[in-house]
């Protein structure tokens, strides 16, 4: 080898090397990294089963179990535009660099998977690449449902060849170079697909790592929950510390005591996830909100239990951007207290006190108390100018309410306005929202 | 399985599910029609009610949350001291036009005052905002409201 | 020509066999100061004085009154009550009223020969004919006393429900003399007041409706309940004229309290035990729509048809000196205004509670259209109208969307297909989404200026014919009527006017009346170009108005008078303006100053609004101010938020969040003066509606120079340092 060809080699080592160690850095751990107990192969776990469906429905058919698996991944949300049948797509997720569209998953053969292969479907849900050899945009959350066991996504498989076939073709992406090279993502894919199923942590209790399963798997809470790093994957480094995705605010969900779950009580938890309300807590709205409704609240008890056992175990990471703790309840009269920005409170007056009161304690239901909700703390006020802008809607058994969405007559400089008033009177920091960024959250939100 | 509520005074008992609101409890069960339906989602007030004394937008107050809590309806808000002195004033000021609204002004206005005897034109703001009257007698309304705390009769 | 002595044959049979054109237009506009000759037909009622249809006096001396126009606000059962009673001499603290029945024998508008509430017109159409009423039922009583007393008649006087003989101090109650002065015939022609005597009209009344509507008693149509009654909530497609395709049930009928569900054309409608269980039922209804033809209209491309229309030539409505020569000198201005579709909103949402039993149809609901709510009502049950009773209720608004019958005709059809009475309510959503529109108008106006006058007015009015479907018959030779509403009688002595129609339909959106009707879209134009010309002639805008009203001395007193009440001309700070409205609109002179202020960011503040009003002789002045007020509010509410868009064939608002209203927290200071007059009373229910959109539109351009076209008002357009 001549001195050059050395030197070369060399070089093309260290680049090599650099990049793997850059790769390394970037992709960070794994979901599941945290917890530091043996994994073992699921045949291997004998404690309890923690994939498929809750024992209820063991004996159930194919297409039953495949129903609760879809449900569990909230496959529906995603695929359907509101208003258009379900599970026919194109519903719109607006990028910073164009719109991408969810596709048609019915069984229809033209415009729906009618034609996919068993194996052509694991293809897609696990490795993200299409019947046509084309790769997914991870939009689909194919880096966490590739823990699924094949079983698992057969199931749904079966549970979508059941339902009617729908013709509806998806509108074509409208993303911009070069992001609309699909062949780009095989490399995205090749570093942030961890492609492997769910191995069970022996040192785990059965519970733990079903809710694990649940979470990662099919859930995947990280999706919204934890930041991206700079190659657009989690960084579960800062597992569920809490990130801003489509337009929403994910709060932080680890055990943080003072920004993330750790203050919950268990049964707080189990009331969010399975009504979208837990007392003191607020209610689930956005993205959340239909994670909710057409998700966790059709969980079996033990499976919501075990997310919340799960969700425990995560370790604290404190969210900076968010002050230490929710502020108290707010004065009973508009003129105690925060009472600066004439314009957000006269806002307030005319929409809002009926439901919130004056002091942020509802005088209606307890789901529309403002004291002691993230969102009114959060001094980017983010999820309540999405409030105003889209309103919320939730049921539990008892009672049932929505929020209308003032975005349609109400300007930009209003909600504006209204936001900072909000977070100024019944949060720990006022906001500072412009008009601006009100336009902008209206730009990301899907539809 | 029964509800039973008080209202007026009165202990009434019926059969209703938990999440329906008090609005129509009110109105198709107990046959109280001055309570009225204007939006049902708590941005017109035509449909407001005191619960311990509070003005409440029963349209969207699931009668499951008013077990064991004071309602009083407009039917008989003119045997509390605020109410009576609104109830006055709105005829002195001839605020009322087509009326539809004014269950639910009164019902806020008479909150109002029981509250802050003596409100200015903030607080008249603050409480009275959340009711519509398409009508538009809002300038009567201040002026009713501001005769009935003034205590002075016509 | 029509004279004022012709205005009585305006009778329902002219007006339905055609030939009226100009009679109804004379009429629409002008108050009926000639009465309706005829006697008003007596009916018999046992045991009472009966006179005619409008007067029932018991022997306890408790005096009904019928109501032949309906109560939704504006204060016309205490208006109509105060001229009967005005007339009768009756003792007002006696005085009940009471709904009329439908019935156009006896209670047909004089204007439209139909018991119809609108145009502003109770007061004008009804002023001679209640008088007369009142009083012939007076020298009646007065002859009963006469004749018991064995005195002469003219020795006798009335007063507070009683006849009194002077010379010998005798006095009989009405009550007393009820039986008697059943027996007596009415006078051919017995005389009414001079106005100097008056003691009821001109005087601050309180009203007859209020006591009842401050403790929950009024009942209004959404209050009726009746024996075994269950509740129906409506879906209409949300698509205009689209059809119900499939119908999945199965889910809403296992909800407690759901009893059925309806399956109509375009519509279908859950009735259950109480208005939730029908909400949740039709919420828990699967529904395929035959979406139909217009499932891609929106208002975008409507508003472009309407634009491509009115560059069209019109038809010529009134056209005086030479237009085409006098705009082809002086200072040329052109623009176009533009206004939206807007929905009614009534506070109370629209409903009707109908039993179809096998002997008749009996309905309960709050109409301004008692008449044809019955003949509808009667197509739709399949029974002849003599079978369709109706109740009327009071209004909870009605701004001319209680002027259409649709609710009460599909509540017959829900009706129909149970044998229990059932009370059909529309949800908000429902209420706004399925109205009938005010409709879409553009409105352009080309003037010249000489002299710092106008010289020139061609004046063009593109926009549907709410007449031509709700009339017929007042539709004549291409002209609604309604449409070009004080446009032909622009206030201003224009020495050469002319104004064309162009009748241009939005596809598939109903369109109908809406408070301040035809004036709305006029007065909006009329008064900012108006303005604009004043700017381009350099002139103050009331100086510039005042040189050319100097033949219309009403007006020219009222905005006189308004000038100075509202501190014109006096200074005011940055960013603040002053606008002015005259109108003629419903035969009232109105002038009206708007004070706003618009922030950094475009935002208006009203701070206080001057309006001086002669509306002739006024019945009630408290009630004339009232209405002033709140058709203000109305008006301005409009200006600030009002617009209802379409998108795929839907109507794209829905509720109060996105169809906004004016609150209490944005209302300034509002000062109205009811100027004395002598006049016969003009109409003025509608009229502050149409005063406060150019007001407020020209405050604005005064205080920023940004001349809106449009409403509802950008505020993007008046962010400072903006520019339209
Ligand atoms: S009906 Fe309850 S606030 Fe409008
Ligand atoms: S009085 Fe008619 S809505 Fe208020």
């Amino acid at each position: 080898m001549s001195k050059t060809m050395r030197i070369l080699a060399s070089l093309v080592v260290i680049a090599i090397v650099a990049v793997a160690l850059g790769v390394w850095i970037i992709r960070g751990p794994g979901p599941l990294d945290f917890a530091s107990g043996t994994k073992v192969a699921l045949a291997d776990y004998r404690a309890g089963k923690p994939t498929g469906v809750p024992a209820s429905l063991e004996k159930a058919s194919l297409v039953e179990r495949g129903e609760y698996l879809a449900k569990a991944a909230d496959c529906m949300v995603c695929h359907t535009k509101p208003g258009d049948k379900e599970y026919s797509g194109g519903l719109g997720f607006k990028l910073p660099f164009g719109t991408l569209y969810s596709t048609n998953i019915t069984p229809d053969k033209d415009t729906g998977i009618g034609n996919y292969s068993d194996q052509d479907f694991l293809n897609a849900v696990q490795h993200g690449k299409r019947h046509d050899g084309a790769r997914l945009y991870p939009a689909m959350p194919y880096t966490s449902y590739t823990f699924m066991t094949d079983e698992d996504v057969l199931a749904v498989k079966a549970y979508l060849f059941s339902l009617p076939a729908v013709a509806a073709k998806a509108p074509e992406n409208t993303l911009s170079f070069p992001f609309n090279q699909r062949w780009a993502m095989m490399f995205w894919s090749a570093v942030f697909n961890p492609d492997t199923r769910f191995a069970p942590d022996a040192s785990k209790s059965p519970e733990w790592n079903r809710g694990a399963y649940l979470a990662e798997a099919l859930a995947h809470c990280g999706e919204c929950h934890t930041p991206r790093n700079l190659g657009f994957a989690l960084d579960n480094r800062k597992k569920f510390a809490g990130a801003i995705t489509a337009g929403w605010h994910a709060f932080n969900i680890s055990s943080d005591k003072a920004t993330g779950l750790g203050n919950w009580r268990d049964e707080d938890l189990i009331a969010y996830l399975s009504l979208g309300h837990a007392p003191g807590h607020g209610s689930a709205s956005g993205p959340m909100g239909e994670a909710v409704d057409h998700s966790f609240s059709q969980f079996a008890p033990e499976d919501i239990r075990g997310i919340v056992a799960y969700l425990r175990s995560v370790p604290p990471v404190p969210s900076p951007d968010l002050p230490a703790g929710t502020a108290p309840i707010a004065p009973a009269s508009h003129k105690d207290g925060v009472t600066a920005d004439a314009r957000g409170k006269k806002v307030f007056a005319s929409a809002c006190a009926s439901c919130h009161g004056w002091s942020g304690e509802s005088p209606v239901s307890p789901m529309a108390t403002l004291t002691g909700t993230w969102a009114v703390n959060d001094p980017a006020a983010t999820n309540v100018a999405q409030i105003v802008l889209s309103g919320t809607k939730r049921h539990t058994p008892d009672s049932a309410l929505s929020m209308p969405a003032f975005g349609n007559a109400y300007s930009d400089d209003e909600i504006a306005a209204v936001a900072n008033y909000v977070t100024a009177r019944f949060g720990a920091k006022g906001s500072k929202l412009t008009a601006k960024d009100v336009a902008e959250l209206r730009e990301q939100t899907a539809e | 399985m029964a509800t039973v509520l008080t209202i007026n005074g009165e202990t009434k008992s019926f059969d209703a599910p938990p999440e329906m609101p008090l609005l129509w409890v009110l109105r198709d069960i107990l046959g109280m029609t001055g309570t009225k339906f204007g939006c049902g989602i708590a941005q017109c007030g035509a449909c407001t009610v005191h619960v311990d004394g509070k003005a409440v937008r029963s349209c969207v107050l699931p009668v499951s949350a008013v077990a064991n809590r004071a309602i009083t309806t407009i039917e008989h808000v003119g045997t509390t001291p605020s109410g009576a002195k609104v109830q006055k004033a709105w005829l002195d000021a001839e605020v009322i036009q087509c009326g539809y609204c004014q269950s639910g002004q009164i019902m806020s206005a008479a909150a109002l005052l029981a509250a802050t005897p003596n409100p200015d034109d903030s607080d008249i703001d603050a409480a009275m905002a959340g009711n519509i009257c398409r009508c538009g007698t809002y300038v009567r309304i201040r002026e009713a409201i501001k005769l009935a705390a003034s205590g002075r009769q016509s | 020509m029509i004279t004022e002595k012709t205005l009585p044959n305006v009778s329902r049979r002219t007006l339905l066999t055609g030939g009226l054109a100009t009679g109804f237009l004379l009429a629409f506009h002008l108050p009926l100061r000639a009465a309706v000759n005829e006697p008003v037909q007596r009916d018999a009622t046992d045991g009472k004085f009966a006179p005619n249809a409008f007067i029932r006096i018991d022997e306890t001396g408790r005096t009904v009154l019928m109501m032949p126009q309906v109560e939704m606000g504006q204060g016309t059962y205490t208006s109509i009550s105060a001229v009967l009673a005005e007339e009768l001499d009756a003792d007002w603290s006696k005085v009940e009223v009471q709904h009329a029945p439908p019935n156009d024998k006896l209670y047909a508008n004089p204007t439209f020969g139909l018991q119809v509430t609108g145009n502003s017109n109770s007061i004008r159409a009804w002023w001679m004919p209640l008088r007369k009423a009142g009083a012939t039922a007076r020298a009646m009583l007065v002859q009963a006393a006469a004749s018991q007393w064995g005195v002469d008649a003219a020795s006798c006087t009335a007063s507070k429900g009683e006849v009194a003989h002077a010379a010998s101090g005798r006095k009989l109650g009405y009550g007393e003399l009820a039986l008697a002065a059943q027996g007596q015939t009415p006078p051919k022609d017995a005389a009414v007041k001079d106005p100097k005597d008056f003691v009821l009209i001109g005087q601050p009344l309180k009203r007859l409706d209020t006591p009842d509507k401050v403790n929950g008693k009024a009942l209004y149509g959404i209050d009726a309940i009746l024996p075994g009654m269950k509740i129906a909530a409506i879906a209409n497609c949300p698509v205009f004229g689209g059809k119900v395709g499939k119908v999945d049930d199965s889910a809403a009928m296992k909800i407690a309290g759901v009893r059925k569900v309806v399956v109509l054309d375009d519509a279908v409608a859950v009735i259950g035990d109480h208005m939730w269980a029908a909400k949740k039922g039709l919420e828990a209804l699967k529904i395929e729509w035959n979406e139909g033809p217009h499932a891609g209209i929106s208002t975008k491309d409507i508003w472009q048809d309407l634009r491509d229309a009115s560059a069209k030539d019109g038809v010529v409505a009134k056209s005086t000196g030479d237009i085409a020569k006098a705009l082809a000198t002086g200072d040329k201005f052109e623009a176009s205004f533009e206004l939206p579709f807007l929905a009614h909103a009534s506070m109370e949402p629209i409903n009707a509670t109908v039993h179809v039993r096998p002997d008749a149809c009996e309905i309960w609901t709050g109409t301004q259209i008692m008449t044809r709510v019955q003949s509808e009502a009667a197509k739709a049950a399949g029974v002849p109208a003599d079978k369709v009773i109706v109740n009327q209720h009071l209004l909870g608004g009605g701004f001319g969307r209680k002027l259409e019958p649709d609710m009460v005709v599909a509540a017959v059809k829900i009706a129909r297909q149970v044998d229990y009475p059932v009370k059909v309510i529309w949800t908000r959503e429902e209420d706004i989404q399925h109205d009938v529109y005010r409709p879409v108008y553009r409105d352009q106006v080309t003037a010249t200026l000489v002299d710092g006058k106008v010289a020139a007015w061609k004046y063009k009015i593109a926009g549907s014919a709410i007449l031509a479907r709700w009339l017929p018959p007042a539709f004549q030779k291409g002209i609604d009527i309604d449409a070009i509403d004080a446009a032909v009688d622009a206030p201003y002595d224009f020495a050469n006017f002319h104004v064309e129609y162009v009748r241009a339909e939005p596809p598939a959106v109903p369109t109908g009346f809406w408070r301040g009707v035809g004036p709305n879209n006029n007065v909006f134009a009329i008064e900012c170009a108006m303005d604009e010309l004043a700017r381009k002639a350099g002139k103050d805008p009331i100086d510039f108005r005042k040189s050319m009203l100097t033949k219309n001395p009403r007006m020219l007193s009222v905005l006189n008078q308004v000038a100075e009440k509202s501190g014109w001309g006096q200074p005011l700070p940055a960013r603040v303006g002053r606008g002015v409205c005259v109108q003629p609109s419903f035969a009232s002179f109105i002038a009206t100053v708007v004070e706003a202020e618009i922030d950094d960011i475009g935002e208006i503040v009203l701070r206080r609004i001057t309006s001086v009003v002669d509306t002739g002789i006024a019945v009630n002045p408290d009630t004339v101010k009232a209405q002033i007020e709140g058709g203000l509010i109305f008006g301005l509410t409009a200006a600030l938020y009002g617009e209802i868009t379409i998108d795929k064939g839907r109507v794209q608002q829905s509720n109060f969040h996105d169809y906004r209203m004016m609150r209490i927290n944005e209302t300034p200071k509002i000062d109205v003066t009811v100027v004395k007059s002598g006049e016969a009373p003009g109409g003025i229910g509608e009229a502050g509606v149409n005063a406060g959109p150019p007001a407020l539109r020209n405050a604005i351009y005064a205080a920023t120079g940004v001349a809106l076209r449009r409403l509802p008002i950008d505020r993007k357009l008046l962010a400072a340092g903006r520019k339209a």
